[in-house]
């Protein structure tokens, strides 16, 4: 029997690395193509959970739905909703340099944590939502695990393609250009906070899609569900340890600082209480130390930015 | 309600919120304006200040005012050391790699202290303090105290940066770099002892809310979001417009309850942030923009 739990553990893992790697997708987008500071992933996370949530689950009384609208509606509305949350910051800050940026997202996250918390009438505060469905969830354990693998690792797949095909299209180049030297791309005329707040909204969306993913998977989604500060940490060093700018890296890095953290929550789950508690702690300094580690020994990542045009990197790679 | 309910409710506990957001807004503008990052490790730094004052206090026996002198030595210690393993080295590169360095700096910060001092809530002192009245305000001795060291560690630093030869070169650096590169200002040393003061300024600022509050491990991130507000209200690069938008957005959050349900208390910082951002960048004082 060994072997069938370690399987269905794979399984498991592998389900949240297609999740993680939405909103590492979406902060590449963000961050690695257009410079863009996102503290609050968190918060576009959450909305997509609920909103999706909200959506497709049955209508319950004392809160807003449940609609019980088809799953892939509730997706669609996850994406929406981020992107309409993101639209108003985006508008106010991307004329500033990111640091404001920074400031505003981790305002919203805080923001979306306190209206998750304390209005029933919404999101039900901390009770949660619960019986929201999942495609496939009425085969046995392990064929609906496995189903659902494919659900997210399909969406995966689609949102990375989209992702690399805008990006090696001439609004990629653009957007690059943005970041490289602001300045040189005014001159050129391109409207630099409008090409920004495209990018932000973009990310957003993909990072609201991860949240709904999120939540079909657990089936209920509370307030507690994810700490805002690490899950937001987690996936900024997912990008950075990959390779921001570089789309593959940054699916790679999920899948390593995934392991890497999923592991070491399971050694420190042997310890005694006493530790466990400590220890839980401890691996939250070393994610951090090793933010500061990836930062100056390879700032470019695992997998760096290819760099030059594209005839020139396909020349170099033969 | 008259009007000496509302001073007793909400005017003073929000000046003395505002007092202890002025401490560290200050810092904040510091390192906005010389630094030029916006440093999101802050509020942790405050917390390390609190509870390295709560170590002073069950260890040495002594009151939190003592404790709060030895904090902020230590803590000034602590950012110096921060800056030159986490920041320095990331001197040369986009300053917005040095913000997310300072994420990463706030978070290992938060996790010694909740190793250390474990995740309860802490108290400098055990039982009730009742309210002096003063011509029917109410207020207490600690809340006096809040202010009146706010006022004077603030006029302190601006003695120092407007006479000293070390405060004028942390000015002529924060006005124009180059120019301040060129006449021979000693770039690391301003660095160190902006490090220094802005330590300090927020172990004071921990203490403090730790004094009229609690401690707990997500006291200084939760005061992150009203210390960058005040910092952008008063306008950038202004010590006396941190100590003005630290007593507005302090008073404004408290005055908020009377509208809004106290659940919200934190998004009237998010408001007046953004609101400035819409209309005014440059805060009231005209400070920089980056």
């Amino acid at each position: 029997m060994e072997w069938i739990g370690l399987a269905n553990y794979a399984v498991f893992m592998a389900i949240f690395i297609c999740i993680y790697a939405l909103l590492s997708l979406g902060l590449n987008i963000q961050w690695g193509f257009t410079g863009l500071f996102n503290a609050g992933i968190a918060g576009f996370f959450a909305v997509g959970a609920y909103t999706s949530a909200i959506l497709t689950s049955p209508a319950v009384e004392g809160r807003l739905g449940g609609f019980d609208l088809p799953v892939p509606v509730g997706w669609i509305g996850a994406m929406l909703a981020a992107a309409l949350i993101a639209w108003p910051i985006g508008k106010i800050c991307l004329r500033f340099r990111s640091d404001y940026l920074a400031i505003a997202t981790i305002g919203v996250a805080e923001i979306i944590r306190l209206v998750i918390k304390s209005e029933d009438w919404l999101t039900n505060s901390a009770r949660g939502i619960t019986d929201i469905p999942r495609p496939f969830g009425d085969l046995p354990y392990v064929y609906s695990q496995l189903a659902y693998l494919a659900i997210v690792a399909g969406v995966l797949l689609v949102a990375y393609l989209m992702v690399e095909r805008q990006i090696a299209a001439p609004w990629g180049r653009m957007m690059r250009a943005i970041r490289d030297n602001e300045d040189a791309a005014r001159a050129m005329g391109k409207d630099v906070p409008f090409r920004r707040l495209e990018a932000f909204i973009f990310g957003s969306a993909l990072m609201g899609l991860g949240g709904a993913l999120f939540a079909h998977f657990n089936r209920t989604i509370t307030p507690e569900a994810i700490d805002p500060m690490i899950a937001t940490f987690l996936v900024w060093i997912m990008l950075i340890l990959g390779g921001s700018g570089n789309n593959r890296g940054a699916i790679l890095g999920v899948a390593v600082v995934w392991i890497i953290w999923s592991m070491s929550e399971i050694v420190t789950d042997q310890l005694p209480h006493e530790y466990a508690v400590k220890a839980k702690y401890m691996r939250v300094f070393l994610i951090g130390l090793m933010l500061q580690l990836v930062l100056r020994f390879r700032p470019e990542g695992l997998l760096p930015e290819p760099q030059g045009t594209r005839e020139e990197v396909s020349e170099k790679s033969k | 309600m008259d009007a000496l309910e509302i001073i007793n409710f909400y005017l003073v506990p929000g000046i003395v919120i505002g007092s202890i957001y002025a401490l560290g807004a200050v810092g904040i503008t510091l390192v906005f304006a010389i630094l030029r990052y916006a440093h999101l490790a802050h509020g942790d730094l405050a917390t390390l200040g609190a509870f390295l004052a709560l170590g002073a206090v069950t260890l040495g026996g002594v009151s939190p005012y003592v404790a709060l002198p030895v904090a902020m030595v230590l803590t000034a210690a602590a950012a110096v050391m921060i800056d030159k393993a986490f920041y320095a080295y990331l001197r040369e590169r986009p300053k917005i790699v040095t913000v997310m360095a300072s994420l990463g700096v706030a978070l290992m910060v938060r996790a010694v202290v909740q190793v250390v001092w474990g995740v309860d809530s802490e108290t400098y002192t055990r039982g009730i303090v009742r309210p002096d009245v003063w011509f029917g305000i109410r207020i207490r001795d600690r809340e006096l105290i809040t202010i009146l060291a706010m006022i004077g560690l603030v006029l302190a630093l601006h003695v120092f940066l407007q006479q000293s030869k070390w405060g004028k070169a942390m000015r002529a650096m924060s006005d124009n770099p180059d120019l301040a590169l060129l006449s021979g200002v000693d770039n690391k040393k301003v660095v160190m002892l902006t490090w220094i003061i802005v330590g300090g300024l927020c172990a004071a600022a921990g203490v403090f809310l730790g004094l009229n509050y609690e401690l707990k491990a997500m006291m200084g991130w939760t005061m992150l979001l009203p210390m960058f507000a005040a910092a952008i209200l008063g306008g950038v690069g202004r010590v006396e417009g941190a100590v003005l938008g630290g007593l507005i957005v302090g008073i404004a959050e408290e005055m908020s309850t009377l509208f809004l349900p106290t659940e919200y208390k934190a998004a009237t910082a998010f408001a007046i942030l953004l609101l400035m951002l819409l209309v005014r960048p440059t805060g009231l004082l005209k400070g920089k923009v980056l």
